[in-house]
């Protein structure tokens, strides 16, 4: 869809504003900017310098979904984590309007701003944020409204599979036998008694336009996913898979790495769904034993107990709700992967190549 | 134009001629009118808004604090159960100061379950940081509303403008309904300075750590206390082009010279005016209605009870344990008084207890006999209720 001349005016306008080129024109050698992130080609709509933990899933997830969303934006974000590191008043990270009012109405007030927009003619999207507690729970209601009402929202939740932000507690998210503080394993109990929720599916009950699965170990992935989002006008929800490394269990530098296990085992499937039906997936060469994926994470750790029956129960458990991913999605494929095109528009991400 | 109404109907035509950009709200009796006519204004092409029929309460109140911090003028109304859904978010907007204009009809708060007419709703959220006016009659409602916004607009604090559910909401009344352009006179566009724009990006609701938070709160309870003269103002300046007023912080009725004073709050200020000039002696008696309970006007209210020995306080509200709520308030704020009178509270009128018109001479009776309490729910039939409960 070729953005339309006012469109193209505005985002030169904000570009002008805020001091940041969108690659076609290259710093002055003579004149070299005294910040390095001054030269950088692309938007940012979450700035570095915040205070998310070493290896956040999250934080990194944020960025690739601000950046390819562009900066005529506004955000309502739910609490949690990523409200938290970002505004310590007086600081924030945000290089888009940003409002925060509570854990479980992003989606409602995502609403309100639409509303506001639309009353006043104008085609800023509107983006909610949520971490997994916010949107998998508490705020679920609200969303579910949002989506029935059609507002031109994309709703992105970040899905680190438990309240983080309190201290690592058990969500509607959090995958089943996983240790949280909520749901410790011990002589009774070993780690979280349900399954986690398949909020997906629920999601595209609604019957929305778009809706998708992406994970933070494929940027290329976000992007395409939130560009995509972007172009619609209606409700729109992605769930981006986001490890958190105090909550898992693992090194910060592994985040990437594990959050790739997570798809490539199919206990996290990639999907894309269009009206309440599946219409792509991204597929998997060679599953991944998920023994791989929950051996690198201390929350799963109980799960590796020697002579503990209920350990190898409930690793047969989790492999068997990865090949059912694998199965209804239709995720095995052996063809050859499609090109991948997304380094050619990388130089002028957020400006107007979007 | 002077017109018969029903007061939900009037309200919803006030809320129109306020131009509001985003309305949202959730079905709950008493408040359902309101809404109901307003979708009829809309539909009809009468009102160009955008109506969002939320899911929840508390989704309505969240919708209203997205939109007007967008930059829309919003609405929103609701009632007992509603509000009390809604509180997280009413907290919210106050703290973010974020101006809005909220009608509460005003219901009891189950449980038992009750849909008729008390204050335990807007009173549970007198701590919010909202704005409250009370309106004793549906042209107040009507008024108090277009008021509200200016208010709220001038001073970036939401306005809850509270009006008895069914007594008012529900009663049909003669109501001069404002011309369109003397209220867009009054009433200019909404222009809020912290809205978010991409153009002038700003973070709005951040963390704010001990280290900020008492100067946050020292302020937000200034702005609320700064607020009082702006809400007389609004008052006059409505005055000025309309011709008539709601009294502005509180309004008097009777003898000047009074030694008695009844202070109410609501539909009940009506009841105990008619009460009164039925009434066979009413020299040195006079009635108050406190209009504006939040921010609390003191300085007002001691002027307006000098000379008074008894004050009896009505109030359609308590606190159990405690007593009254705004008897309570008073008696603080006469604290500091050099002659205080004697302060008499009752809650009447609870769970839309019918509050008849000899109220006023049952009142001034039980002052005269000295068998007023301290604090009393003073309708209440003690025999129909086993002995240790009484």
């Amino acid at each position: 869809m070729a953005p339309n001349a006012s469109k193209i005016e505005r985002l030169k306008e904000l570009r002008d504003k805020h001091g940041r080129t969108d690659g076609s024109v290259l710093p002055d050698p003579a004149d070299p900017p005294k910040d390095l992130r001054q030269a950088q080609p692309r938007f940012r709509g979450l700035e570095a310098g915040h205070r998310a933990c070493q290896g956040c899933g999250e934080a990194l997830a944020a960025r690739l979904v601000t950046e390819a969303a562009g900066p005529d934006v506004m955000i309502s974000n739910a609490t949690g984590c990523l409200e938290v590191f970002t505004t310590p008043w007086p600081q924030s990270a945000w290089r888009v309007p940003w409002i925060h009012s509570l854990f479980e109405n992003a989606a409602a007030v995502a609403s309100g701003m639409e509303a506001a927009l639309k009353a006043q003619g104008k085609s800023t999207k509107v983006l909610a944020f949520g971490g997994d507690g916010g949107t998998f729970d508490i705020g679920f209601q609200a969303l579910s409204g949002m989506l029935e009402r059609e507002h031109n929202v994309l709703y992105v939740c970040f899905d680190n599979e438990a309240y983080m932000n309190t201290g690592i507690q058990r969500s509607g998210s959090t995958p089943h036998a996983a240790r949280t503080t909520t749901s410790p394993p011990g002589k009774a109990r070993m780690g979280k008694r349900h399954l986690k929720k398949d909020l997906l599916s629920i999601i595209s009950a609604h019957h929305i336009p778009y809706g998708a699965s992406t994970s933070v170990a494929y940027p290329a992935d976000i992007r395409r996913k939130v560009r995509r989002a972007m172009e619609i006008q209606g409700p729109t929800f992605l769930l981006v898979h986001s490890p958190c490394p105090l909550g898992w269990g693992h090194d910060g530098a592994l985040t990437i790495e594990i959050a790739r296990l997570a798809v490539q085992s199919g206990l996290f499937p990639l999907v894309e769904m269009e009206r309440g039906e599946v219409t792509d997936v991204m597929p998997i060469r060679k599953p991944v034993p998920v023994a791989n994926y929950l051996k690198a994470q201390q929350r799963f750790r109980h799960l590796f107990a020697p002579d503990d029956p209920r350990a190898l129960q409930e690793r047969e458990h989790l492999q068997a709700l990865a090949d059912y991913n694998i199965e209804i999605y239709g995720l095995y494929s052996e063809e050859a992967d499609p090109l991948d095109t997304d380094g050619a528009d990388t130089v002028r991400r957020g400006g107007l190549a979007n | 134009m002077r017109q018969a109404l029903e007061g939900s109907l009037a309200v919803a035509k006030a809320v129109a001629l306020c131009r509001p950009g985003v309305v949202a709200a959730y079905p709950i009796t008493p408040q359902t009118h309101i809404v109901e006519n307003i979708s009829k204004l809309v539909a009809d092409g009468d009102l160009e808004t955008e109506l969002v029929s939320v899911e929840s309460e508390f989704s309505a109140a969240s919708v209203v604090l997205g939109a007007a911090a967008a930059g829309s003028r919003a609405y929103t109304a609701s009632s007992s159960q509603g509000i009390m859904l809604m509180a997280e978010v009413l907290f919210n907007i106050a703290g973010l100061r974020v101006p809005m204009v909220l009608t509460c009809a005003n219901r009891a708060i189950g449980a038992p379950l009750n849909i008729w007419n008390d204050q335990s709703d807007s009173m549970a959220m007198r701590d919010s940081g909202w704005i409250q006016l009370y309106c004793a009659d549906n042209q107040e409602a009507v008024d108090s509303l277009i008021q509200a916004y200016r208010i709220s607009e001038r001073t970036e604090l939401p306005v809850m403008v509270c009006m008895d559910g069914f007594i008012l909401t529900h009663t049909l009344e003669v109501i001069d309904i404002p011309e369109q352009d003397k209220v867009d006179r009054y009433l200019p566009p909404f222009a809020f300075d912290r809205r978010l724009d991409p153009s002038d990006p700003i973070s709005l609701g951040a963390l704010v750590t001990p280290e900020f938070f008492s100067e946050v709160k020292h302020s937000q309870h200034a702005a609320m206390q700064k607020a009082l003269p702006d809400i007389v103002d609004a008052d006059k300046e409505f005055k000025k082009l309309f011709g008539r007023d709601c009294g502005g912080l509180l309004a008097e009725h009777g003898d000047e010279e009074a030694t008695v004073a009844i202070l109410t709050l609501g539909s009940i200020y009506g009841t105990l005016r008619a009460g009164m000039e039925a009434h066979k002696s009413r020299k040195k008696v006079k009635l108050i209605h406190l209009r504006c309970f939040r921010p609390f006007p003191e300085e007002v209210l001691m002027a307006a009870l000098d000379g008074v020995k008894d004050l009896i306080v009505v109030e359609r509200a308590l606190s159990p344990g405690l007593g009254g709520i705004v008897g309570t308030e008073i008696r603080a704020v006469l604290s500091t008084a050099r002659k205080p009178p004697r302060v008499h509270n009752v809650a009447i009128g609870l769970g839309g207890r019918d509050v008849p018109l000899d109220m006023f001479s049952r009142l001034l009776e039980a002052l005269k006999n000295g068998s007023i309490a301290e604090f009393s729910v003073f309708d209440a039939d003690l025999s129909r209720l086993p002995e240790e409960d009484r």
